[in-house]
């Protein structure tokens, strides 16, 4: 039997004091990822439709790189905010909570840097 | 924790046939679902088929015929048959529902009646609200001032603000939305629920009130308030036409307003 009043349960540990910033954070990037979308399309366009010399020189030029790269940066941590939240939602087990949130943002974090280096090998090295 | 299958002891069975009367000529078959904990038998599906020239226009008053001339052992929650108390909240046809306020001829053909989803059944149709109460109860749903009252008179409010509080006060708690949201059923231990966060806004929405930075300071939490995830399950199903999703949305614009 569980004795604990109702009002204990309910109250449980108290409030986290922080939610908004990853709850904003989320639209921010969302928000963002919609006319950042637009270079990328471009991007892919080239990577697929024309030689590989004029796709590295587009991507080159500095205003398509800081978006290219503003892209990676707000779609990884778009999907690793997202996806906490998704694990948040269904998993229920403490242990297997931490861990898969943790999991998914060290995936996110690995995944943007190697993203991140990409775009400079590609530019600088070419 | 997420729950896709019911377990073994919630598998609904097939009931008992309560057929209508020899000369009844008007028909609807009612499928009521039925558990009784003192039995240790499954949840089964009873079937009654009422004769609807013998009863009155409301679902509520279908489920009073079955009690009052057919099967006494139905077990459900009513009051005022009135949608002002908010007692017999129940899904019908899949959706939440009053039962004293909605018609028998909005649907078509048979109606199925099941208690509100993902709650614990205490029997029959009745839910059991004890954690529901606590949640209401935990975000303090009363005036809280620092200011002493006026010694002549009421603490006055504008009718500009007093219209603010339109649209919030008229929640009878019947817990239809907050049944009907998946994030609640998932974690109901920690998110606190549409109605709750209608209550909750309900009191940052009041003018009189002194405690707003407290009351944000008590929602702010990934799981009281962030579980929303506007999937709008609750303002559909309000069967007093309210918005909570809307209640929500404006409590995370107060959220950012102080930040």
């Amino acid at each position: 039997m569980d004795f604990r009043p109702p009002l204990a349960k309910a109250l449980g540990l108290g409030s986290a004091k922080t939610g908004t910033s990853h709850w904003w954070m989320q639209r921010v990037t969302a928000v963002a990822l919609v006319p950042l979308s637009f270079p990328l399309l471009t991007l892919l366009n080239l990577c697929f439709n024309e030689p590989y010399r004029d796709t590295v020189a587009w991507l080159a030029t500095p205003f398509n790189t800081v978006c290219i790269v503003a892209w990676l940066l707000a779609v990884f941590y778009h999907a690793a905010l997202g996806l906490q939240v998704v694990i948040e939602d269904y998993v229920a087990n403490e242990g297997a909570k931490i861990a898969a949130v943790w999991a998914v943002n060290l995936a996110f974090l690995f995944l943007a840097l190697a993203a991140l280096l990409a775009v400079l090998r590609i530019i600088l090295v070419g | 924790m997420a729950e896709f299958t019911l377990p073994k002891n919630s598998v609904i069975t097939e009931g008992k046939t309560f057929k209508a009367p020899a000369h009844a000529k008007n028909i609807r078959r009612f499928e009521v679902y039925r558990w009784d904990p003192d039995s240790g038998e499954n949840p089964r599906v009873d079937v009654y088929e009422l004769d609807m020239d013998d009863c009155g226009p409301m679902v509520l008053d279908a489920i009073l015929k079955i009690k009052n001339d057919i099967d006494s052992t139905l077990t459900f929650r009513r009051s005022c048959r009135e949608g002002v108390c908010g007692s017999c909240a129940m899904n019908v046809n899949g959706k939440n529902t009053l039962a004293c306020t909605k018609a028998i001829d909005a649907y078509p053909g048979t109606i199925k009646i099941y208690p509100l989803p993902h709650m614990s059944v205490v029997k029959d149709l009745v839910p059991d609200m004890t954690h529901f109460y606590a949640q209401y109860a935990s975000i303090k749903p009363w005036i809280a001032t620092q200011t002493p009252a006026p010694a002549d008179s009421e603490r006055l409010q504008s009718k500009e603000d007093r219209a603010k509080l339109d649209g919030l006060y008229e929640c009878v708690l019947c817990a239809c939305c907050s049944t009907s949201c998946p994030s609640y059923w998932w974690n109901s231990d920690r998110y606190l629920g549409p109605a709750v966060l209608l209550q909750a806004y309900r009191w940052l929405a009041d003018s009189r009130d002194e405690n707003a930075g407290a009351r944000l300071d008590e929602l702010e939490d990934p799981f009281k308030l962030y579980r929303c995830h506007t999937i709008m399950n609750c303002t559909d199903t309000c069967p007093k036409g309210l918005n909570p999703a809307k209640a929500i949305a404006e409590t995370k614009k107060l959220m950012l307003q102080r930040q």
